[in-house]
């Protein structure tokens, strides 16, 4: 009993049950219909044509697909902590980021290449390189004008994403160069984006581990100026949140560029910053700043995307799928309300009480 | 203080830098357009050449009308934007048709997706007193007032290519291209190819609501449904595009691997998507595969596709349809009758070694002789 406790109490418990409720439909799902209850978790080696085989699964679909929100949500959890604020314009950095690498290795105005016109890594890195220039612009107006971050970040918002149409000459520019598309398919029989999004995970948890910026922006979103009156450079620890904030946009768009290997500009990265933003929610963060958890807000992009391929996979037509995806997060976020977890205290409180007076 | 001044300046710097690369952009983007025009010019009259028969006055090539009053006839365009390479080809169709030589004054105003915009560009040509409004709307509803002052101002409008949600008395022609004749021409084509043999469909859909998305899916399912033979087993949005294409078709096959022969994509992009994802599932599709692809749209990458028998079936949304507009002008400045609703003729294209009734065969010719 009081094992059960001391987990209900981990502050990733929350993210996980909520997690664990969304697959478990599927399982619900597959034992009704009568296929093998498990299949949803079921990881095959399957070969493809040629010699190559890679992994499949519904599991692997969800880590795959879940990606880029994943990586975004790293971002994105910095900037809510250290700025109160959201940075909404991740998605139209993704689609900017995205757009200057094909360009790059395109040529301007070319919309189909099977050679590079330029080396890829001048691709990638002018990619990253302009997204951290964007994170640079909005951690500037933010920090330094003290711009609310939501109105700082609309202008890139809407500008990122008409850069990015400008530098394709508005249309779709494609890659087709195997080299290019590798980032989105698989390496070995693994898909590239797990990868490239656990390397993310991996390094932003080491580095708020193993140094004190953790620290330093938890301080700064807490009380900014009692961090700034005990020695810390709020401003530019502001900065420096949502320059990596852009570099995981720019991270996250060249991936999704690679995907499709070409810039679909209108379409990249749309409307996923809200998607982001949802997932530092599920993550049992509060967007209010402060405080973080960075391994909630994984969770809580796989989460989002865990209920998208289930209402793929229960076939739930596209007309009613936001409703049921409503209703869900609403769930979600309810369980996690603050209200909510008081009145569950109280009600085992209660029962303990109850307990004591029988005996 | 002399920092705050420097940040000032830093961020006004910044805003000027933003404005310029707009301004330069959007130049950049008109001389292209303008430079493709001659090249498009001399394929358009051979792809008009159906279309024109199914619009009344078929006599478009005569400016006789309109040098008789002395000048030319002014036409306002409010096009959509520059979104695809539909969209493009259909500014250009537009360019090369209302021409000075052929009697017009073409004012074409790229809408760019923004509605308040193309309601702005419209007030704007009832304002110079055009002979005549041509808008391809961006939003179906919303017209009435702007439609009501064009009438007062006794200025004709002509609905193009999208419909709207107005009364037909508030405007007084309509041109553009039938979805769901595109639908039913897939459809038919399908069980002319599949000659009754079972089919076990899966659709990826446009985006929830768009008016191609509910034409194609009705048109489909119209005939679909006089079809004990055929199933089909499920339906979900890819949003028009590769990577909506790729995430359901992958979660498609997990669903329904090995029971399905047929997929039916309701844009070329989506069609893209679901070959990567049946390529990364060793699922063989097109002319020598397990699966028949159907696709919409026919872009020029598209029928490369076709033409390489990887989709099977490509029925296209035809956007050369300037000349059919200038038909209707030309009849309403006659003062002679024409057709309040015109409807552009819309091909289909078949992969090589698949001959039909509905659809035209892929040759590299066939390729070479489109507009766009």
């Amino acid at each position: 009993m009081s094992k059960l406790k001391s987990i209900t109490k981990k502050r990733l418990f929350l993210p996980i049950f909520s997690m664990i409720l969304v697959i478990l439909i599927n399982v619900v799902y597959d034992i009704i219909c009568g296929n093998p209850p498990l299949s949803f978790f079921t990881i095959t080696i399957r070969a493809i044509t040629g010699d190559s085989s890679v992994l499949y699964g519904r599991l692997i679909d969800v880590l795959n697909r879940g990606s880029e929100v994943a990586i975004l949500a790293i971002g994105m959890t910095l900037v809510v902590s250290s700025s109160a604020g959201t940075d909404i314009s991740v998605g139209s950095v993704m689609s900017l980021s995205g757009g200057l690498c094909c360009m790059l290795l395109a040529g301007y105005g070319v919309t189909n290449v099977s050679e590079y016109a330029n080396p890829l890594w001048v691709g990638l890195l002018a990619g990253i390189a302009i997204a951290c220039v964007c994170g640079l612009f909005n951690g500037f107006l933010v920090a330094y004008m003290n711009i609310q971050p939501m109105v700082a970040t609309l202008i890139l918002w809407s500008a990122g994403r008409a850069i990015g149409l400008l530098l394709c000459n508005s249309q779709i520019v494609y890659v087709r160069v195997p080299s290019f598309q590798v980032f989105g398919s698989y390496v070995g029989i693994i898909p590239t984006p797990i990868i490239i999004a656990a390397v993310c995970i991996l390094i932003a948890s080491l580095v708020l581990r193993f140094t004190a910026l953790g620290t330093f922006i938890q301080s700064v979103g807490i009380n900014k100026r009692a961090a700034r009156i005990s020695g810390f450079n709020s401003a530019k620890i502001i900065l420096l949140t949502y320059v990596i904030c852009g570099l995981c946009a720019g991270i996250a768009g060249l991936l999704a560029t690679s995907r499709i290997y070409s810039a679909d500009t209108n379409n990249i990265g749309l409307n996923m910053e809200l998607d982001a933003i949802l997932a530092v929610a599920l993550g049992g963060n509060s967007l209010g700043g402060g405080k973080f958890n960075l391994a909630g807000s994984i969770i809580g992009a796989y989460t989002i995307q865990a209920i998208t391929t289930t209402l793929y996979a229960l076939g739930v037509s596209s007309a009613q799928a936001p409703v049921f995806k409503a209703i869900v997060v609403i769930l979600i976020v309810v369980i996690q309300a603050e209200p909510v977890k008081e009145y569950f205290k109280k009600l085992s409180a209660k029962k303990v009480a109850a307990k004591g007076a029988k005996a | 203080m002399l920092r705050k001044k420097l940040a000032v300046l830093f961020a006004a710097a910044m805003v000027a830098a933003t404005v310029a690369g707009c301004g330069g952009g959007d130049a950049q983007t008109a001389a292209p357009a303008a430079d493709a025009a001659p090249a498009a010019d001399t394929a358009a009259p051979a792809e008009t050449a159906p279309a024109a028969d199914a619009a009344p006055a078929a006599d478009t090539a005569a400016p006789a009308d309109a040098s008789a009053d002395g000048g030319l006839i002014s036409v306002g365009y409010a096009q959509v934007g520059h979104e695809s390479d539909w969209r493009t080809a259909n500014t250009q169709n537009y360019q090369n048709t209302f021409t000075a030589d052929n009697g017009y004054e073409l004012q074409l105003v790229d809408c760019d997706n923004d509605n308040a915009a193309q309601l702005e560009a419209v007030r704007n040509f009832i304002g110079q007193e055009l002979d005549y409004i041509v808008i391809a709307p961006i939003e179906t509803a919303g017209w009435d007032t702007v439609l009501q002052e064009a009438q007062d101002a006794g200025i004709p409008v002509i609905i193009a290519d999208r419909e709207i949600d107005a009364d037909a008395s508030m405007y007084d022609a309509w041109v553009g291209t039938n979805t769901k004749n595109e639908g039913i021409t897939a459809a038919n084509w399908l069980a002319e190819y599949l000659d009754g043999k079972e089919a076990n469909i899966l659709v990826i859909e446009g985006t929830v609501g768009a008016s191609a998305t509910l034409g194609r899916t009705e048109g489909f399912n119209e005939v679909a449904s006089s079809h004990s033979e055929w199933k089909i087993l499920d339906s979900q949005s890819g949003d028009f595009t590769q990577a909506g294409g790729q995430e359901v078709m992958e979660s498609f096959i997990k669903s329904y691997e090995g029971q399905f022969n047929v997929v039916v994509c309701q844009n070329d992009n989506e069609a893209y998507g679901a070959m990567d994802a049946m390529d990364a599932a060793g699922i063989t599709y097109g002319v020598d595969g397990d699966v028949i692809l159907i696709s919409f749209d026919a872009t020029h990458d598209g029928l490369q596709y076709t033409l390489d028998g990887k989709i099977n079936c490509n029925v296209e949304c035809n956007p050369i349809q300037a000349d059919v507009v200038a038909s209707v002008i030309q009849a309403m400045h006659s003062g002679s009758a024409y057709e309040a609703t015109t409807l552009v003729n819309d091909e289909a294209f078949v992969a090589p070694g698949i001959t039909s009734q509905y659809a035209t065969t892929m040759t590299d010719e066939v390729l070479a002789g489109r507009a766009y």
